[in-house]
């Protein structure tokens, strides 16, 4: 069976799945639960400054998107770092960790933005004997008003100066957490990295309203008749953070920074896919914040059995693999031509894929009297639009025309390789 | 509790009340909320649907799936009674396994529909139990049509007529208005009086005044019809009873299964109702299955339906005989009735197995017989009467397709018209058609 330990910036895990900081991980409860179930490590909810506890709204913290079953595909929430006095997470933080050696125990920190603040708290937080820390430049609300979160991540100059305070005040490593709400993700993970940073960690949640109340006419939640946006996570925010992810592991400034993958991870397929783009490890919480702790074990052997299948032996041994395939549109090869191709045993007649065509594409589906659907080859531009529409897995596909053959479309013979910066419609090829 | 399964003879009585209740209860269950949302999300919203293709009154399916879907059914509903005014009857009777669910992709996909029929009981009944009349009439053109007869084709005449300006005066022969609906569907698939409901809902776009016990040929003239009102519509239904053609015919407790269901339909209090201990129905349609089932739910010990052909030629859906077969109900295929027996009373039925060679149908002279207190007719219905200078053609008046008989200025739509299968909801098509083509007509052309 696969080896699934996890070395993450000298961070030991029996796993890769670890539980961001969230709900999930604001108390020693939850987090023994946690360990027990399997989880490989957690990122203890975000600690404060020591003195008065941050005040949450005690109305409703979270909105949520459902597919029809209810089934929940993204949640947002409004709620702020834990509330509980720094002592007691640090009294719990210490036991647990005691108890559980083997676990990742990170520590996620928001203080002000003052050296002192940083000072302040990275002795205590070491003294338990937590494995790292991490810092939270993500929260989108509450704490950015309040000159922390994503006030702070929204400012590389910021992440790089608290960075580097945290790299000379404590021995342990120190993970940044990125916010999304920004233009491009690789200026702060480069801050990160000149701050000294070990690794970064994304995505924190996004500004979001997720939904309208239209007889009270205000976001949801809504705290008495007000709502206000929330950071957006769940299984609808995995394509986002994906991308994000690959931008800085691609990205020559910041390749090789390890990142810890977070967004919408809720299967073992998921933490796969974030990992060949280069995660070292992922973080989740929305899953488990919808299913409970049990679903690490669906991870565990999802992963482990997809990774006997592969022959990966080790996690280290698929972690960015996908990477060099991520590449700039300009690269892409204009020479490789595909056409839909409907199976017909597959076929159910329902004519999605004929609507999707006629109307909002390329008119390349035929429909005959009797209700059979074809593509038309001089048309299709393999848009993939009919596939995507298609209810039949796998009854449409996208079949590649051989090396010379012509496209019906263009009368152009296909194969080799020809990119756009190659091309003589580019002015910027053209004028060389 | 005076009698049980067991009692010998025609009895009533046979079962408690809890039973009665229990067996006459809704047939499917209405969907809540929450379950329409999920059975509706399994729509794929077809490019021209063949769902819709495949119903007699072309509802766009798709769409008041979609308007379900997206938490709007009265807006679902409004387009099923657009089409089709009686929705929430036909949500509840139509054979949708041989309509629209029959072709449904997911039916392709999975062999399992999307729930059209309970999807559209549960918009039509949302709509309706606001007790909102979803409709207004035009302004009113001066014109007047007579619609003979209050089914399914009479009530969806009517109402559109009314809908375009015209008043309209509905006749019919029985106490009440409804006619198929009302009488001839078995209880359990329109409980709580849905029926009288649905027509007391559906009159309330005015201008229709109903006027009961006025029979074609007995005390309504089809001339003086003509003379008084600008148009008519003729959705008399067919009255009449094919005859068995068996000697013992005529034996106590032979009777009409058209009669019994109606009586059932129409009875305050099932356990009033006699039927056998050992029942026979004969015939393989809807109403030989909805008289079968109801003998057997009524408390017969043992029920036996005949068919003269084989399970495949049976009128009556795969569905509609594996409910029968679920509840109890013996069906024997290839078997025709040769005699009633018994002294006086019924007491069994002979019959003769059957071949049948390139449709021809023979006996093969192998006989058996059925114990038998109580035998249903369920044979096919005639038109009673010819109304006079009306030209017909199968037994049944000779329509155009929008229903114009050779007579100008009178139509004909549902059972009694040629076309069609003798359902709720093809009636509710030709009596909507022939109402566009009579407001075509009273409006002095296109």
């Amino acid at each position: 069976m696969a080896d699934l330990t996890s070395n993450f910036v000298g961070i030991k895990s029996p796993n890769p799945f670890w539980l961001a900081s969230a709900p999930p991980t604001d108390k020693e409860y939850n987090v023994r639960r946690a360990f027990e179930a399997g989880w490989g490590g957690v990122v203890w909810k975000t600690l404060g400054s020591e003195g008065p506890p941050v005040v949450n709204v005690n109305g409703p913290r979270y909105g949520a998107i459902f597919g029809a079953d209810r089934r929940l595909l993204g949640l947002n929430n409004i709620e702020l770092i834990t509330d509980r006095p720094l002592q007691t997470n640090l009294r719990e933080i210490k036991a647990v960790k005691r108890d559980y050696p083997d676990r990742a125990m990170i520590v996620s920190l928001m203080v002000p933005c003052e050296e002192d603040a940083w000072k302040a708290i990275l002795p205590v937080v070491e003294e338990t004997g937590a494995d790292g820390i991490e810092l939270n430049f993500g929260c989108p609300h509450g704490m950015a008003e309040r000159g922390m979160g994503s006030a702070v991540g929204q400012v590389p100059e910021y992440i790089e100066m608290v960075t580097r305070w945290c790299k000379q005040n404590t021995r342990m490593p120190v993970i940044v957490k990125l916010t999304p709400n920004i233009t491009d993700v690789r200026k702060p993970a480069e801050a990160a990295r000149r701050g000294g940073a070990d690794a970064v960690s994304l995505i924190n949640t996004i500004n979001s309203i997720t939904s309208v109340n239209l007889d009270a006419m205000s976001p949801e939640p809504m705290i008495d008749g007000k709502g206000t946006h929330g950071g957006y996570c769940g299984p609808a925010v995995k394509p986002i953070a994906m991308n994000m992810v690959a931008e800085i592991a691609r990205n020559a400034e910041t390749a090789g920074l390890p990142i810890s993958g977070i967004g919408g991870i809720t299967t073992w397929r998921d933490a796969a896919e974030f990992m060949a783009l280069g995660a070292g490890n992922v973080q989740v919480c929305t899953a488990v914040m919808t299913y409970g702790f049990k679903i690490v074990e669906e991870m565990i052997s999802g992963l482990s059995e997809w990774m006997d299948e592969k022959g990966h032996t080790n996690t280290a041994d698929f972690v960015g693999m996908a990477v060099p395939n991520v590449t700039d549109w300009q690269y892409l090869n204009l020479n490789h031509v595909t056409k839909a191709v409907i199976n017909q045993d597959d076929c159910i007649k329902c004519g999605r894929c004929y609507a999707a065509c006629e109307d909002t594409s390329h008119q390349a589906i035929l429909m005959s009297e009797d209700r059979v659907f074809t593509v038309d080859d001089s048309e299709c531009v393999a848009c993939n639009l009919c596939v995507n529409v298609c209810p039949v897995e796998n009854c449409i596909t996208m079949t590649t025309l051989e090396d010379g053959a012509i496209d019906e479309r263009t009368g152009e013979k296909t194969g080799g390789y020809s990119n756009w910066t190659q091309h003589p419609n580019n002015p910027s090829f053209a004028a060389e | 509790m005076p009698n049980s399964q067991f009692t010998p003879g025609i009895a009533s009585g046979r079962l408690s009340d809890t039973d009665y209740n229990e067996n006459f209860s809704d047939l499917h269950a209405p969907l809540e909320v929450h379950e329409a949302a999920v059975a509706a999300d399994r729509c794929y919203f077809c490019y021209d649907a063949p769902c819709m293709t495949a119903c007699p009154t072309s509802i766009d399916i798709p769409l008041f799936i979609r308007q379900i879907a997206t938490g709007t059914p009265d807006a679902a509903a409004r387009t099923i009674f657009n089409q089709n005014i009686l929705g929430g009857m036909c949500a509840r009777v139509c054979p949708t396994e041989t309509l629209c669910e029959e072709v449904c992709v997911r039916e392709t996909a999975e062999g399992k529909p999307v729930e059209i029929g309970r999807l559209q009981r549960f918009a039509t009944d949302t709509l309706m139990a606001k007790g909102v009349h979803p409709y207004v009439r035009a302004a009113a053109t001066g014109k007047k049509v007579a619609v003979v007869g209050a089914g399914p084709a009479g009530l969806a005449a009517a109402h559109r007529l009314a809908m375009k300006g015209h008043d309209v005066t509905l006749y019919d022969a029985r106490a009440k208005a409804g006619g198929l609906n009302e009488f001839g569907i078995a209880a359990y698939k329109s409980v709580d009086e849905f029926a009288e409901r649905e027509v007391a809902w559906l009159l309330e776009i005015g201008g229709i005044t109903v006027k009961t016990g006025k029979a074609l040929g007995g005390n309504l003239a089809l001339e003086t019809l003509r003379a008084e009102y600008d148009a008519v519509f003729l959705g008399i239904g067919l009255g009449g009873v094919n005859a068995l053609r068996a000697p013992g015919e005529d034996k106590d407790g032979v009777l009409d299964a058209v009669g019994f269901i109606s009586d059932l339909r129409q009875a305050d209090d099932l356990s009033a109702l006699p039927v056998g201990r050992n029942v026979v129905v004969i015939g393989g349609g809807m109403t030989a299955v909805d008289a079968a089932v109801q003998s057997k739910l009524l408390g017969a010990e043992n029920v036996t339906m005949v068919y003269r052909r084989s399970k495949e030629a049976m009128s009556a859906s795969v569905y509609e005989q594996e409910l029968a077969t679920a509840k109890g109900v013996r069906i024997i295929y290839n078997a025709q009735p040769k005699a009633v027996l018994g002294n006086g009373a019924a007491s069994g039925v002979e019959f003769e197995y059957t071949t049948s060679e390139r449709g021809a149908l023979q006996g093969t002279g192998e006989v058996f017989t059925v114990p038998a207190d109580q035998v249903f007719k369920a044979i096919g219905q005639t038109l009673i009467e010819t109304p006079e200078g009306i030209a017909m053609a199968g037994g049944k008046i000779q329509t155009s397709e929008t229903g114009a008989t050779n007579i100008e200025g009178i139509w004909a739509g549902g059972d009694c018209a040629s076309g069609g299968d003798d359902l709720t909801v093809t009636g509710v098509a030709q009596g909507r058609d022939a109402a566009e083509d009579i407001h075509t007509f009273l409006m002095g052309g296109a």
